[in-house]
């Protein structure tokens, strides 16, 4: 696998240290071209009026919401099955990335909501399950520190992150499975897109743009909690130097 | 490596048990994980009795009325192949209107009408912008409420279902 190479830290942070301005750079191009398309450009919907506009900012961060989670999913399987050092530092570092997308789709989810269905919020099967994807978000990052000793934490929290990614599906599907009030999906179906080209171009531009955020975010974050372990790993040593 | 093996092997039997069961969950609560129901489903399994449940579909081409003091509204929610006669008393969403997907909530009285409470619009996944939907509706390619068609021919209403 081609991973594993990059289970190696030292390998990661060479590769972090030259992919870090990239993904930022293109973060900050696809969001401000997309933002500028999507707000300037596109039109507005022949039923939803100008309202629209908020599908560029709410339907990358449910992709992102949804694509988090299986990095966080990914990451602890790695770190139970295999041990890989990295494996759990990149679950730790997505998890936060992963809650504030969710957080965005949420509240974006219920401003668009409210003016299109007359609802802020209801309890149809696509919006509990994404409810649901917060809470195990916030279950994983509770989990972690809920132990004096971290290996267990992370041990419970891994756990807890592979048994929550039956819902990643379900997120999916909800839609296609019972009958709710939230539309099935328009851009992921059999038949192609059921939206036209003048707002799918923004759309994906906000996606690419919030796919390089979460990849430089998560950079920055495992390279910080690799220097964070070092330093611990260094002072213990020199603790026991001292001694 | 054989312990590696081991815990891969336990990882993929847990997650296989607890997908089943997860699926056989969602499977046993299938009818009260949908979010409406269509006229179709009452005609088939009746009202709920005195309960209040929710009901959705599309609103009847030239069904809806207003009531001489303009507050309370009547309407037929369709799905095709039946339709439920329904009041509604109070502010209307924008996107209300007829041929659009609806959902009420509220109660079945006992002269076979829909007593609702609430009303909320649902729009299909379709996004265009009013140029092209004008264009294609002169067409005839497609009509609202109904989603995009790629040819002339008009397939059945695709209404009352997760996809109206």
């Amino acid at each position: 696998m081609v991973m594993h190479r990059f289970a190696n830290p030292a390998r990661f942070l060479r590769f972090a240290a030259v992919a870090l301005p990239w993904f930022s750079a293109a973060a900050v191009l696809c969001m401000a071209a997309g933002l500028a398309f999507g707000l300037f450009v596109s039109p507005a919907d022949y039923q939803q009026g100008e309202t629209v506009r908020i599908m560029y900012v709410h339907v990358p961060s449910a992709w992102m919401a949804m694509f988090a989670y299986t990095v966080v999913a990914g990451g602890s399987i790695s770190a139970l099955v295999w041990k890989h050092p990295l494996g759990e530092i990149v679950a730790r570092a997505a998890a936060p990335i992963g809650t504030g997308f969710t957080l965005v789709c949420l509240v974006t989810g219920a401003l668009w909501g409210k003016p299109m269905w007359g609802a802020w919020w209801v309890w149809d099967a696509r919006l509990t399950s994404v409810l649901v994807l917060f809470f195990l978000y916030l279950g994983y990052m509770a989990l972690l520190g809920a132990f004096d000793d971290p290996v267990r934490g992370g041990r419970a929290a891994s756990i807890l992150a592979i048994v929550g990614l039956v819902n990643v599906p379900i997120i999916k599907w909800s839609v296609d499975w019972w009958n709710t009030l939230h539309q099935p999906a328009s851009v992921a179906r059999m038949d192609g897109p059921a939206i036209h080209s003048s707002m799918l171009v923004p759309l994906l531009l906000m996606a690419a743009g919030f796919a390089c955020y979460f990849a430089a975010v998560l950079l920055l974050r495992v390279r910080a909690e690799v220097a964070a372990r070092r330093i611990r790993t260094l002072r213990l040593a020199a603790m026991e130097a001292e001694s | 490596m054989t312990r590696k093996r081991r815990r891969l092997l336990v990882l993929v039997v847990a997650l296989g048990l607890l997908g089943s069961a997860t699926a056989l969950m969602l499977a046993a609560f299938q009818d009260s994980l949908v979010f409406f129901y269509s006229p179709s489903d009452l005609q088939a399994k009746g009202a709920p009795g005195d309960r209040s449940f929710r009901l959705g579909g599309l609103v009847e081409a030239s069904s809806v009325t207003r009531s001489a003091d303009g507050r309370t509204i009547a309407f037929r929610v369709t799905d095709g192949a039946h339709a439920v006669p329904v009041t509604f008393r109070g502010i209307l969403p924008d996107l209300f209107r007829e041929g659009q997907g609806v959902v009420t909530e509220g109660r079945m009285r006992p002269d076979g009408t829909f007593e609702a409470r609430d009303v909320l619009a649902k729009h299909d996944e379709t996004y265009m912008p009013r140029e092209v939907a004008d264009a294609l509706k002169k067409a005839g390619r497609w009509k609202e409420g109904e989603g995009l068609r790629p040819t002339a021919v008009p397939g059945p209403a695709a209404a009352g279902g997760g996809r109206s």
